[in-house]
């Protein structure tokens, strides 16, 4: 995953250089007013507009972060599955065993609190999805743990702007940096970048991310 | 908490801010446990009175002590991955000034200038320890003002920067053998935290 190519802004630029760069650091950063909030309606199905009660804005705005807690759960379960069946698939040893369980315990302390979560908002939570890794070395299961975390940290940042609640994006804030951190391990254990996006981190859609995953998940 | 909150006539969508404050109460509750309710919401809106603004001129003071930092480094001699890591690092800060100003700018506000610094560091040794608190420190700095920030852009910009920080917080970590991610859910600093662990390095 190589990002684009953010060239560092010149601080002596002339004006219109500084309001291209902050458009581009805007434009990276990705979440647009209008994006999050068509994102927001088709998470609730909900098109009503304008003189809504407060009990029906409410009920929307909760029923949008819902949403997308189940969404982070769906990852979540999945990550959470994915180091169970590394654990199991005995191709690890050492420290690099050792991250693997830390950070599947990890993910199943993630599963947990979106689960409690999503309840206390009034919402059910989705089931676990069914999985399939491919486990056969050790290099592939780290390049997809890599693959994996670094996909569930643009996953969140993806969301950021979408979430209503200041404490449900406290609380997906303080997932999205660790699985940053898990990312940034895995990248280096592979001797990669930590930061292969450069110095702006790249979010991405609901869409892009099922769609990444879905070769994981067993339709039945 | 005993100040005033000046947002709490501020209307979300038809909401108040305590309706959101409430309903918040019982999600953060879920995620961090009854007994941490309290502590949680102080520190998670203890940067409720500040504006955009001040908000990213307190992410450009910290991107600029990260900045000086790693040029510090570049003068210790440092070797290997820690070399090329530290350079890497430094700028990745270095854009985040950049970009940060550019935003403060933007948006009619006045960049913070940038402090004197005085790291002390001497050695690899050093320089790994005090860079493992930095971006730490950086990274709970970011969290902590997240929910606070009002623009959606500013979120999401403030969100693809903190993930860097995260990302450089991990691999220095393992540089010094130590945990890459060491909290389940990474706390959040107030910025009173945040200028508590840095005002030691500032000079003027």
């Amino acid at each position: 995953m190589k990002g684009p190519n953010v060239a560092t802004p010149n601080p002596l630029a002339p004006p219109d250089r500084t309001r291209a760069s902050r458009r581009r650091f805007l434009q990276i950063a990705g979440v647009s007013g209008a994006a999050g909030s068509a994102m927001l309606l088709a998470a609730c199905g909900d098109d009503d507009e304008n003189a809504a009660s407060t009990s029906t804005t409410k009920a929307t705005a909760m029923g949008g972060d819902i949403a997308i807690l189940n969404y982070a759960l769906t990852l979540e379960y999945l990550e959470a599955d994915f180091y169970d069946k590394v654990i199991a698939a005995d191709v690890l040893s050492g420290a690099e065993l050792e991250l693997a369980k830390q950070f599947g315990d990890t993910e199943a302390a993630h599963v947990e609190t979106l689960k409690g979560t999503v309840e206390k908002l009034g919402g059910t939570p989705v089931k676990a999805p069914e999985t399939t890794f491919p486990l056969e070395s050790r290099d592939a299961v780290l390049e997809l743990a890599a693959t994996v975390e670094n996909l569930g940290a643009a996953a969140y940042l993806g969301q950021a702007g979408a979430i209503q609640s200041d404490e449900v994006l406290a609380a997906a804030l303080a997932i999205h940096s660790v699985e940053a951190r898990h990312a940034a391990a895995l990248n280096r254990v592979l001797g990669m970048s930590a930061t292969p996006d450069g110095a702006f981190a790249q979010p991405a859609t609901e869409a892009e991310v099922l769609k990444a995953v879905k070769p994981f998940i067993v339709t039945s | 908490m005993s100040h005033p909150n000046p947002l709490e006539t501020v209307r979300v969508e038809g909401m108040s801010r305590q309706t959101l404050l409430l309903r918040g109460t019982l999600a953060a509750g879920a995620v961090f446990g009854t007994s941490m309710v309290s502590p949680f919401l102080r520190r998670a809106f203890a940067q409720g009175d500040m504006g955009d603004v001040d908000i990213l001129n307190f992410a450009l003071t910290l991107e600029y002590l990260e900045t000086a930092f790693y040029e510090e480094g570049a003068k210790l001699g440092l070797k290997g991955e820690v070399a090329s890591q530290a350079k890497r690092f430094g700028a990745e800060e270095a854009e985040h000034v950049d970009a940060l100003t550019a935003t403060i700018k933007d948006l009619g506000g006045t960049p913070a200038k940038m402090p004197m610094f005085e790291f002390g560091v001497t050695d690899e040794k050093s320089f790994l320890e005090l860079a493992q608190t930095l971006e730490d420190t950086g990274v709970g700095a970011y969290n902590g003002a997240g929910p606070a920030i009002k623009s959606k852009e500013v979120l999401a910009a403030a969100g693809s920067i903190v993930q860097i920080e995260a990302r450089h917080a991990a691999a220095i970590r393992l540089l010094r053998e130590q945990d890459p991610a060491p909290d389940q859910f990474e706390p959040p600093l107030t910025t009173e935290q945040v200028n508590k662990a840095v005002a030691p390095l500032i000079v003027s």
